[in-house]
C-alpha cells in the first residue's frame, strides 16, 4: 500500500513537473499574461480612471472581479458553519463540576453539580481543570499587543485603496488579536469579548453588506455589483461610488473573516464545548 | 542575479520544511514546520513583487492556520484510543 501511495504521488509529481515546461518563461513579453491584446494591460492603464484606485490589485479584486471575491467571502462563512456543525457539542456530558480558584489564599475550590456558584470576581477566579498559574509576562505582553494589532488591522483595511492589504487581511489580523487574547489568558476571556453568537452574526452580517451592496446596485436599475448606481443615491460622480463602493465591500469582507477565524478557533481549541480550551 | 540566488535559497529551504513536516514524529512540530513553510513562501512573494499575496500569506498562512494547527494537536493523543 505504501509503495501504491509512493508510486501516485511520484506520479503526480512528474506530470506536473513536465508540464511547468510548457509556461510561458517570467518576463516573457508575448506570454498571454503580458500581450497587448489582452486584460492586464487594460486593467494597468484603466483602473485609476475607472475607479479611482491607485492600487491595481485592489480595483481588480473589488471592482473587476468582485464576483470572484463576494463568493470567496461566502466560502470562508461557509467554512466556519461547516466546524461549527461539525465539531460543536450542546449536551454536556457526565458529571458536571468547575473549579474555581480564591485568590487571596490561593485555595481550588471543585463545586458539583447543584452547588452553589460563586459570584465571578477578583476573589473567585474560575479556572480550567487542567490549571497552570498564568505566565504574568506572557499575558501582558500580549494584552499590550493587542490594540496595537488592532489599530494596524484598521489601518489595512481602510489603506487598501492605496498600499497592499484590504478586507481580507484585515479582518484576519483583527481576528488574530482576539485569537492572541484566547490563547495568552483562557478560552473564556476571549469568548467574552466575543461571544459565539456575536461571532456568528458579524460573519453573516459580512457576508449581507456584500452581497446587500451588489443587489442595491441591481434594484437601483443597473447590473449586479456595479458600484456605479450608487451614485443616484449618495450623490457623488459615479467615479467616486465606485471607489466607495469598492470601501463598503471591503469593510463586509474584514468583518466576515474575523468573526470565521475567531468562530473556528473558539470550535478548535475547546473541541466544540466552548468550556474549557487551550 | 542576485536576486535568483534569493529565490533558489528560499525554494531549497521550502522543500526542505515540507519533506520535514511530512516525516517529522512529532504532529506540533509538522505544524510549526507548516507554519515556517507558509512564512518562506511569503517571502518568495514578497520577492517576486506579489506583496498583496505576501501578505495575506502571512497572515492567513503563517499566523492564523499554524494557531488552528496547534489547536487541533492539543486534542490529539500519542497512542489511537481504539
Amino acid at each position: 500500500m505504501k509503495i501504491l501511495g509512493w508510486l501516485t504521488v511520484l506520479m503526480c509529481g512528474a506530470l506536473l513537473i513536465f508540464n511547468v515546461s510548457e509556461f510561458p518563461d517570467m518576463g516573457d513579453a508575448n506570454s498571454p499574461a503580458n500581450s497587448k491584446q489582452n486584460l492586464s494591460e487594460y486593467f494597468l492603464k484603466k483602473a485609476y480612471h475607472d475607479t479611482k484606485v491607485p492600487n491595481v490589485v485592489t480595483a481588480v479584486l473589488a471592482d473587476y472581479r468582485g464576483y470572484d471575491t463576494m463568493y470567496e467571502t461566502a466560502v470562508i462563512f461557509s467554512a466556519g458553519l461547516a466546524c461549527f456543525f461539525l465539531l460543536r457539542i450542546f449536551r454536556k456530558k457526565g458529571p458536571k463540576s468547575r473549579f474555581y480558584r480564591h485568590t487571596p489564599t490561593g485555595v481550588t475550590l471543585r463545586i458539583d453539580e447543584g452547588g452553589k456558584l460563586p459570584e465571578e470576581s477578583d476573589v473567585f477566579k474560575r479556572i480550567d481543570s487542567i490549571w497552570i498559574p498564568h505566565d504574568n509576562i506572557v499575558r501582558i505582553t500580549c494584552r499590550l499587543v493587542v490594540p496595537f494589532i488592532q489599530i494596524f488591522a484598521l489601518y489595512v483595511i481602510a489603506h487598501g485603496h492605496y498600499s497592499p492589504g484590504g478586507g481580507f487581511q484585515g479582518g484576519v489580523l483583527l481576528g488574530a488579536s482576539i485569537i492572541l487574547i484566547a490563547v495568552s489568558n483562557n478560552l473564556r476571556a476571549g469568548i467574552q469579548r466575543m461571544s459565539e453568537k456575536g461571532a456568528a452574526l458579524m460573519g453573516s452580517a459580512g457576508v449581507l453588506i456584500y452581497a446587500g451592496t451588489a443587489a442595491l446596485c441591481l434594484l437601483l436599475g443597473s447590473q449586479f455589483l456595479n458600484y456605479n448606481a450608487l451614485a443616484k443615491l449618495l450623490h457623488i460622480k459615479p467615479v467616486v461610488a465606485r471607489y466607495n463602493g469598492i470601501l463598503i465591500v471591503e469593510i463586509g469582507v474584514a468583518l466576515a473573516v474575523m468573526a470565521v477565524m475567531v468562530w473556528i478557533y473558539y470550535n478548535l481549541s475547546s473541541a466544540g464545548k466552548h468550556d474549557e480550551g487551550l | 542575479m542576485e536576486r535568483e540566488w534569493i529565490d533558489v535559497i528560499t525554494l531549497a529551504i521550502v522543500i526542505v520544511c515540507a519533506i520535514g513536516a511530512i516525516n517529522v514524529k512529532d504532529l506540533l512540530g509538522a505544524s510549526i514546520l507548516l507554519g515556517a513553510y507558509s512564512f518562506l513562501m511569503c517571502i518568495l512573494w514578497a520577492v517576486m513583487g506579489a506583496v498583496d499575496v505576501a501578505f495575506t500569506e502571512a497572515t492567513v498562512g503563517a499566523g492564523v492556520s499554524t494557531v488552528f494547527c496547534v489547536a487541533a494537536v492539543f486534542h490529539t493523543t500519542r497512542r489511537t484510543k481504539d
